[in-house]
């Protein structure tokens, strides 16, 4: 069972603000959805190794020549906010 | 020649090859048709048609200078909303990227401009490729042209319908989880999800990095096979692109099944599928032992484990893919506020929809401290149980065959129970937790709507399982059939 302090912390971890009857909505959602996934647990996968992709290829390596890049304004022009070729942000840092 | 848009991509080929028709004729013709039905099916998030005549025009120079031209030159051509495109709106069906224009094409575009196509749109989706409907999408929902009340499939859907209503002669799509294959199957085309590493995802918004690959909708086997032949191959931009060589895919397609040996994966006869997809599904089977193949039955015993291994690792890789939307760098951004925490959660809060809300927290919450063994690690493991099933199972057999949904096209809004969706991908994310390919063919009808046939064929077999698709064609007619609209 998820409850609603579980829902705010995860949504906290994900830094995904959440309206008051979506804490809810995902609580009763979430349950649902992890019972179902429960059935994992039936599984006997001892001995047995994850897979993390299906590909199947280990350490796949480019020559190491320098490439040319992009225009800072050409990779800047989808920016919410710059300055002097800069992302422009909020301060990272509270003042003292 | 008004019925153009009808002809298949090879025909059409044939015909600009020699100079019968002209590449300008043939998009005006669809331009028409998207202004006919596209306010009822409403398939794209942008139509392109000035871009659209201009690269026409482009191919017909090319025609007249006789120049070598590729099976795709001038052929109309949509594209699903999550290949970035250069300078034109990419938005993943997502309001977070409502107004973003990449910077740069995906490789699958290059290759596609490379060889000429006529770009009419880009299509819309699920957000981020989360969906199983086309309900999802930020802007609108898409809807099947075999029936408007009904929905076209996802996450796909605008890709399916858009091919399927006559408005784009083949498109292209993402399959993470079956976004291909069951949009392909709801509509009545080939969708086809090549192998995990056979087409580059340089370029393709990333959802599970692990699953997503791009794959082709077309109106018949040897359409998919020239659309699979041009995006595919290594990538040196996409390190998971494999060093395989591809096989010549439109040479594949003998009509000769004779032979093949089939299984038939006795574990994907689940309870809920609808009668009138087991039947047709059955009397597609009985058509290939008919066309020679040795048809068996086979077990593949960790399929029940499909889908909720799926919905670990696909959201557990989603939230983690998705952290780079926080309002700096592009997309939507909460502006309101001088505080960066507020901003971020916020620019998230408004950004994101419901369903891919729903996954960052289930992914975020499966890799989180004393969750990640029982969740994660234990999804993984599993999906080496069903990677090690398919082995078993391709040792002796060449393709499997089984149905692409549990249904046909559901009713826009019938299904609101989050898992209820989930389970729409039974039968097709098994090829994309084991890496392996898969198509979805035209396999008959019930009630009117099409039913999808999946065949499911070995690592880089994509030859193998088209070669059936193509065979198949030549013994039914499912394939010719069109939605009236």
């Amino acid at each position: 069972m998820i409850d609603r302090e579980t829902v705010k912390n995860v949504a906290k971890l994900a830094r995904l603000g959440l309206g008051e009857d979506e804490v809810e909505t995902f609580g009763n959602q979430l349950s649902a959805i992890l019972d179902h996934i429960h059935i994992l647990q039936e599984a006997d996968v001892s001995g047995v190794s994850p897979t993390a992709h299906a590909s199947r290829l280990t350490n796949i390596m480019r020559a190491d020549v320098p490439q040319p890049s992009y225009a800072p304004e050409v990779l800047l022009a989808n920016a919410p906010d710059q300055d002097e070729n800069c992302l422009k942000v909020n301060a990272v840092l509270e003042e003292a | 020649m008004t019925e153009l848009y009808k002809l298949s991509i090879h025909e059409a080929g044939e015909l600009l090859r020699q100079r019968k028709i002209s590449s300008v004729e043939l998009t005006q013709v669809h331009l028409e048709r998207i202004r006919e039905v596209e306010p009822k099916v409403k398939a794209f998030t942008l139509v392109t048609d000035e871009l659209a005549l201009q690269q026409a025009k482009e191919a017909d120079k090319r025609f007249a200078s006789g120049e070598n031209l590729h099976p795709l030159t001038g052929i109309p051509i949509a594209i699903k909303d999550v290949i970035c495109t250069k300078d034109i709106t990419t938005t993943c069906g997502s309001r977070m990227l409502e107004n973003f224009k990449p910077p740069y094409n995906a490789t699958v575009m290059e290759r596609l401009n490379e060889a000429g196509i006529v770009m009419v749109g880009k299509t819309n989706m699920d957000e981020f490729a989360m969906g199983s409907s086309t309900e999802h999408s930020a802007f609108f929902p898409t809807r099947n042209p075999w029936d408007l009340e009904r929905i076209p499939g996802g996450s796909s859907g605008g890709s399916a319908a858009a091919v399927a209503a006559g408005m784009a002669m083949g498109s292209y799509g993402s399959d993470t989880g079956g976004s291909i294959r069951q949009p392909g199957a709801l509509t009545n085309l080939v969708g086809l999800k090549p192998t995990y590493g056979r087409v580059s995802r340089f370029g393709l918004v990333a959802f599970a990095s692990s699953l997503d690959q791009i794959g082709p909708f077309a109106r018949n086997a040897r359409d998919a096979a020239i659309l699979l032949q041009t995006i595919a191959g290594q990538d040196p931009r996409d390190g998971t692109s494999s060093p395989t060589p591809t096989q010549d895919y439109s040479a594949a397609l003998s009509g000769d099944i004779k032979g093949l040996r089939i299984g038939v994966p006795e574990e994907y006869w689940v309870e809920g599928t609808q009668p009138g997809v087991v039947s047709a599904v059955k009397e597609s089977i009985e058509r290939l032992r008919e066309l020679g193949a040795k048809v068996n039955p086979v077990s593949l015993p960790h399929t029940k484990y499909g889908v909720a291994a799926y919905y670990i690792i696909a959201p557990a890789e989603a939230s983690s893919n998705l952290s780079r939307y926080d309002g700096v760098k592009y997309g939507y951004s909460y502006r309101d506020t001088t505080d960066m925490w507020e901003a971020m959660e916020k620019t998230r809060e408004f950004g994101f929809g419901p369903e891919v809300k729903r996954r960052i927290m289930l992914g975020t919450y499966a890799l989180s401290a004393g969750y990640y063994d029982a969740y994660y690690k234990r999804a993984e493991k599993i999906r080496t149980l069903i990677k090690q099933d398919f082995d078993k199972v391709f040792a002796e057999y060449d393709a499997l065959v089984s149905p692409a949904s549990p249904t046909v096209a559901f009713k826009l809004g019938e299904i609101s129970d989050p898992y209820q969706m989930y389970l729409q991908d039974v039968f097709t994310i098994p090829a994309n937790l084991a890496g392996i390919c898969g198509v979805s063919i035209p396999g008959g009808f019930s009630e009117g709507l099409p039913v999808g046939l999946q065949l499911l064929g070995n690592d880089f077999k994509e030859d193998t399982i088209l070669r059936i698709a193509d065979a198949f064609e030549h013994v039914t007619d499912y394939h010719n059939r069109w939605p009236s609209l």
